[in-house]
């Protein structure tokens, strides 16, 4: 897999930013050639990560860039901070639970509307997830 | 960007013009809260049509607009909900539960006029003041055949 074009760097580092980073994505998703609900999944997909760094890590940041892979092509998103991090990944990833800001929604809604998903997060250095989809 | 809240009669219409942030949103909440006092509306549409995404923030802001305005007196309906916008919030498993919602803004007045017209007669039941009404009989005119026949 590898990276077609320049990546897109959006610092997230309040809630007007979500909005940036999934309008960006969207434009980005269009021109990778996503059609349908498809442009609008992913930037719900990227204002729900987006949302996470806002909510439980103040600052970080979210990098699109559009990949290929054999013949397909596709969008990744990476959503990075360097916040307090994610102690339990599975009770993180469960639908419904919340630490306290939000609805329990985001992250397991995230993966949902995506075909690839992967967190990795260390306490006390951050959290970085990685998301993908491809053009069907 | 600021929503602008227009008064039609007894309903308020607050018109997204552009795609909203966090705040954005939390001010929408504010201003409705404000305005069904101030002009005793009974009614609320949120048109939504512009909107890019509605995600679990916005879901939950929504919601909590349509049931703090119900406790105000005023029902709310969003309409306007964009396919693909509503697709994304059904796979984020967000729903929109307990509150109203509509195709349109037309929809939107349509639901509002219904759920009135409901309290209104819930009202008169309640109050004793009015006898209940008789039920209309639909005497059909007689079509008297070939009399409209075009010549």
């Amino acid at each position: 897999m590898s990276a077609l074009n320049d990546e897109i760097c959006v610092p997230i580092k309040s809630a007007a930013d979500i909005v940036v980073a999934r309008q960006k994505g969207r434009a980005l998703a269009v021109q990778m050639g996503f059609s349908g609900s498809d442009p609008t999944v992913i930037a719900a997909a990227i204002s729900e990560v987006a949302r996470n760094i806002v909510n439980h890590a103040v600052q970080g940041e979210v990098i699109l860039s559009g990949i290929h892979e054999s013949s397909r092509l596709g969008i990744q998103v990476v959503a990075r901070d360097e916040g307090p991090g994610i102690a339990d990944i599975e009770q993180a990833m469960q639908y419904g639970y919340s630490s306290g800001k939000g609805m329990g929604v985001g992250l397991p809604g995230a993966k949902w509307l995506m075909d690839e998903f992967d967190i990795k997060s260390h306490v006390g250095k951050g959290t970085r997830v990685t998301m993908r989809k491809w053009v069907h | 960007m600021h929503v602008p809240i227009l008064k039609q009669g007894d309903y308020l219409i607050a018109t997204i013009q552009s795609v909203l942030s966090d705040a954005d949103l939390l001010q929408l909440r504010d201003d409705l809260a404000d305005r069904v006092g101030q002009f005793r509306s009974r009614g609320v549409i949120i048109d939504a049509t512009v909107l890019d995404v509605i995600d679990s923030f916005a879901t939950r802001t929504l919601r909590g607009i349509a049931h703090m305005l119900k406790l105000r007196g005023a029902e709310t309906v969003i309409a306007g909900i964009q396919p693909d916008v509503a697709f994304a919030m059904v796979q984020l498993g967000l729903t929109l539960e307990g509150v109203g919602t509509a195709l349109d803004l037309e929809e939107g007045l349509v639901f509002l006029n219904t759920k009135s017209k409901r309290a209104g007669s819930l009202v008169a039941r309640t109050g004793g003041a009015l006898p209940p009404s008789p039920p209309k009989v639909h005497h059909p005119t007689p079509i008297q055949r070939g009399s409209r026949r075009p010549k």
